[in-house]
């Protein structure tokens, strides 16, 4: 049950943006997030749709695996946007006992569903055209700058790299532990809320107990092979800007400037 | 010269109360001497708490004696300028494969080692696609190691150590974790790297049957070495083995057995084929 789990998984085809360097989709994916978050206007949200579906399509990956992720988080879509709905003031369009619902609220609404919406689109699709990897790797060069104000970005990296690793170990341990737990009488479907945590206590203390002693072992086992932190370490797979990353980086800045050209004429 | 050469190797653990006053010391390594020469296969037997694991640390500088030296390749492991050079040199395997390997791919975890040492990029895919073919996993090298069997996933992780071309393996119940067919490949696999590359091999274990190939076994029984000799030598001591709470192997222990019972039959017998063999000679 636990291994339904979906976090970011990495859809394997060969497309163009698959083949893009990781920190090319990371910029291109922030500057996305930022015109979606920008733009309250209609002419604002057709640039962004048209870039959003041709992004979509050019990833290679079916429409089903984006669906699938907004599902996920569609009830929290939806309690946002009904307290959205309820709670702008402004022209009164409908008004039945405490429920007042005004012309701003529906639009408001409107616009952070569509915002929602966008935002877990447009970061699926990094997730799904970059392998976990290549993406801390983009993340590790992109911020290596900071280093200077003794920020660990290579440890932050590399421990979101392990970390990674250890998901799918980690959860057929608990799965492991709540069977054996289960087998001893233990309940972890019944009772209400409070009861239900409680009952979490038997597989949670188990696994991080586990975790520590896989970490432990983990650290040895990286020593022993030199490992030193990030001074002095090479890698065996560099990341390279190729002609197509100027490409698309050309593409997000004509993008963006569109986005705030828009936005900028509605203001003034 | 002996790439491995340990001196009156004393290692002991100091437990402290919350004064800082030392409560218990423990002698877990009580003036071990074990040497071993470039190309040889060694084995280490012992129950738990023999110290063996111990030792095993030692050699790889993750542990420091308290008295007596550890030489790797002539140099002293307590020496903190020498540490990566010895670390190069002796690679160690654990018991828990998922334990200690980094990668979320195959050929990346065997390129971690390399990448460390600060080689060039070339360098590094030459070692792993080496190290890959000698392990044998060349059609897995773009698997996540998740979706590896037991045995599968420890010789990857013998290849991430020998892409750091060690002179010296040193491994720690290997085996241990995996089941009965695991047990082969990675035994198969060490055995190789041992004739044909000519990598020392320091294997500590619990299963009789991996040793039958060794070059020269050393038992240990709290902290010391207690025997030393070839497979022969050692196993011919039913008796004086099962003092020490070890087995031998199943050929060597029904040819005890029977022996026992009057019949007049070797006990130097390692393996099934021998035994059968000299059975059958019994019926002539």
């Amino acid at each position: 049950m636990l291994k339904d789990i979906t976090i970011g998984r990495y859809y394997q085809t060969n497309s163009i943006l698959h083949r893009l360097d990781p920190r090319t989709k990371l910029f291109g994916t922030v500057l996305f997030l930022i015109t979606v978050f920008i733009s309250d206007t209609l002419p604002g949200f057709v640039l962004a749709t048209v870039f959003l579906l041709s992004m979509m399509i050019a990833s290679g990956v079916p429409m089903m695996c984006y669906i699938k992720g907004i599902k996920g988080i569609l009830p929290l879509m939806l309690i946002t946007m009904t307290f959205t709905l309820l709670f702008t003031g402004g022209d009164l369009v409908f008004n039945v006992w405490i429920i007042k619902i005004s012309k701003e609220g529906i639009s408001q609404s409107v616009i952070v569903f569509i915002r929602f919406l966008y935002l877990i689109t447009g970061s699926s699709i990094l997730t799904l055209t970059t392998k976990t990897n290549d993406l801390t790797d983009g993340l590790e060069r992109a911020f290596a700058p900071l280093n200077k104000i003794k920020v660990p970005v290579h440890d932050i990296a590399m421990m979101m790299g392990i970390a990674m690793r250890f998901i799918p170990i980690l959860t057929e341990e608990a799965d492991k532990i709540m069977k054996a737990q289960m087998a001893r009488g233990a309940d972890f479907n019944e009772g209400g809320l409070v009861k239900k945590a409680k009952g979490l206590i038997p597989l949670i203390v188990p696994l991080i107990v586990s975790a520590i002693n896989r970490a432990l072992e983990l650290a040895t086992a990286m020593e022993t092979r030199c490992y030193r932190g990030g001074e002095g370490r090479t890698k065996m797979k560099p990341l390279k800007y190729s002609g197509r990353d100027y490409a698309a980086y050309s593409i997000c800045l004509v993008y963006i400037l569109v986005s705030v050209t828009i936005k900028l004429a509605y203001v003034l | 010269m002996d790439i491995i050469r340990t001196e009156n190797l004393i290692s002991r653990f100091v437990d402290t109360d919350d004064e800082g006053r030392e409560i218990v010391s423990e002698k877990v390594l009580d003036g071990v001497n074990i040497s071993a020469k470039q190309g040889e296969f060694i084995a280490i037997l012992g129950h738990n708490g023999s110290g063996k694991s111990t030792f095993a640390k030692h050699l790889n500088a993750l542990l420091y004696p308290t008295e007596g030296t550890v030489l790797v390749n002539g140099k002293d492991t307590a020496a903190e300028e020498e540490l990566w050079d010895i670390r190069q040199t002796v690679g160690m395997i654990f018991q828990n494969p998922d334990n200690q390997i980094i990668g979320n791919i195959v050929e990346e975890d065997i390129g971690f080692g390399p990448e460390n040492m600060g080689l060039k990029c070339e360098d590094i895919w030459e070692r792993v696609n080496q190290a890959i073919q000698l392990v044998d996993m060349e059609k897995h090298r773009y698997k996540s190691p998740h979706s590896l069997s037991g045995g599968q996933k420890q010789r990857v992780a013998i290849a991430g150590i020998l892409a750091m071309k060690p002179k010296c393996m040193v491994m720690d119940e290997p085996t241990a974790m995996l089941d009965p067919v695991g047990r082969k490949e990675v035994l198969s696999t060490v055995l190789e790297l041992n004739k044909k590359e000519n990598v020392t091999i320091i294997l500590i274990t619990h299963h009789m049957e991996e040793v039958i190939n060794a070059d020269r076994v050393f038992v240990m029984n709290e902290g010391k070495v207690v025997m030393e000799g070839t497979p022969r030598e050692i196993f011919v001591q039913v008796e004086k083995m099962k003092g020490y709470h070890l087995d031998v192997p199943q050929a060597t222990e029904i040819a005890y057995r029977l022996k026992l019972k009057g019949i007049d039959i070797r006990e130097d017998i390692l393996t099934m084929d021998e035994l059968a063999e000299e059975i059958a000679a019994l019926k002539r």
